[in-house]
């Protein structure tokens, strides 16, 4: 089981902030392919990955990165801080 | 080092005097505070959202880095979340050095950082609806002149 977390439009988009799922996805591309396989709302919040970035156990990733025993993953747009 | 992510308003003036007090170390200090902007003339406030479990840990890596560069006595960052009314304080940072240029750099670095990396959202509030704040190209162009 992995935690999934989504922020601002990706959250908005897939419509929760939060979920778990239990998957066999080796990296986060993966991830992405299964959930937007899953349903309509997933594939469009993941249409242009270009527009989203990624955390892995809250730290910034690659879509490559290896999900093996990773607990948390967050999904979310370019942030605007500061 | 300190790093606060609240909802709550701050002193920026009372901050800044609390950090530059009683020091024997530093020649200089900068500080830089960010406030909400109405660009568009109907704006009734930003919603900042954040990622609670990783903005602080996000934000205090980025100022690790920053004493790597340079050379700093001490760096203060605060960032709020939440709602924002036009005019209020979004968040500051301030930096000590023995000499300027360390802390002028360095906070010009920490705020590049603080804009595209540290996982804040905004999202403005207009009288005619709700819109997600876009990154800008040149915000991480910003970032490519550190690395």
């Amino acid at each position: 089981m992995i935690d999934v977390l989504y922020f601002a439009w990706v959250r908005e988009r897939i419509g929760l902030p939060k979920e778990q799922v239990e998957t066999s996805a080796a990296t986060v591309a993966d991830l992405i392919a299964e959930l937007s396989a899953r349903e309509e709302r997933y594939a469009l919040a993941f249409s242009d990955t270009s527009a989203l970035r990624v955390a892995v156990d809250q730290e910034l990733s690659e879509f490559s990165a290896p999900l093996k025993g990773v607990r948390e993953v967050a999904f979310f747009p370019p942030m605007t801080g500061g | 080092m300190t790093v606060r992510v609240q909802g709550e308003v701050f002193d920026t003036g009372a901050e800044l005097t609390g950090f530059a007090a009683n020091r024997r170390d530093v020649g200089a200090v900068v500080s830089f505070t960010g406030i909400v902007r109405d660009d568009s003339g109907d704006l009734e406030r930003l919603e900042i959202e954040h990622y609670p479990a990783m903005t602080a840990s996000a934000i205090e890596a980025m100022v690790a880095e920053a004493t790597v560069r340079w050379k700093l006595e001490d760096a203060l960052v605060i960032h709020r979340h939440g709602p924002l009314a036009v005019g209020e304080v979004i968040m500051m940072v301030a930096t000590a050095a023995r000499h300027r240029k360390d802390a002028f750099e360095a906070a010009d670095f920490l705020m590049d950082y603080l804009k595209s990396r540290a996982p804040f959202w905004k999202k403005e509030v207009t009288t005619s609806g709700t819109s997600w704040v876009d990154a800008k190209d040149e915000d991480e162009d910003a970032l490519a002149r550190w690395s």
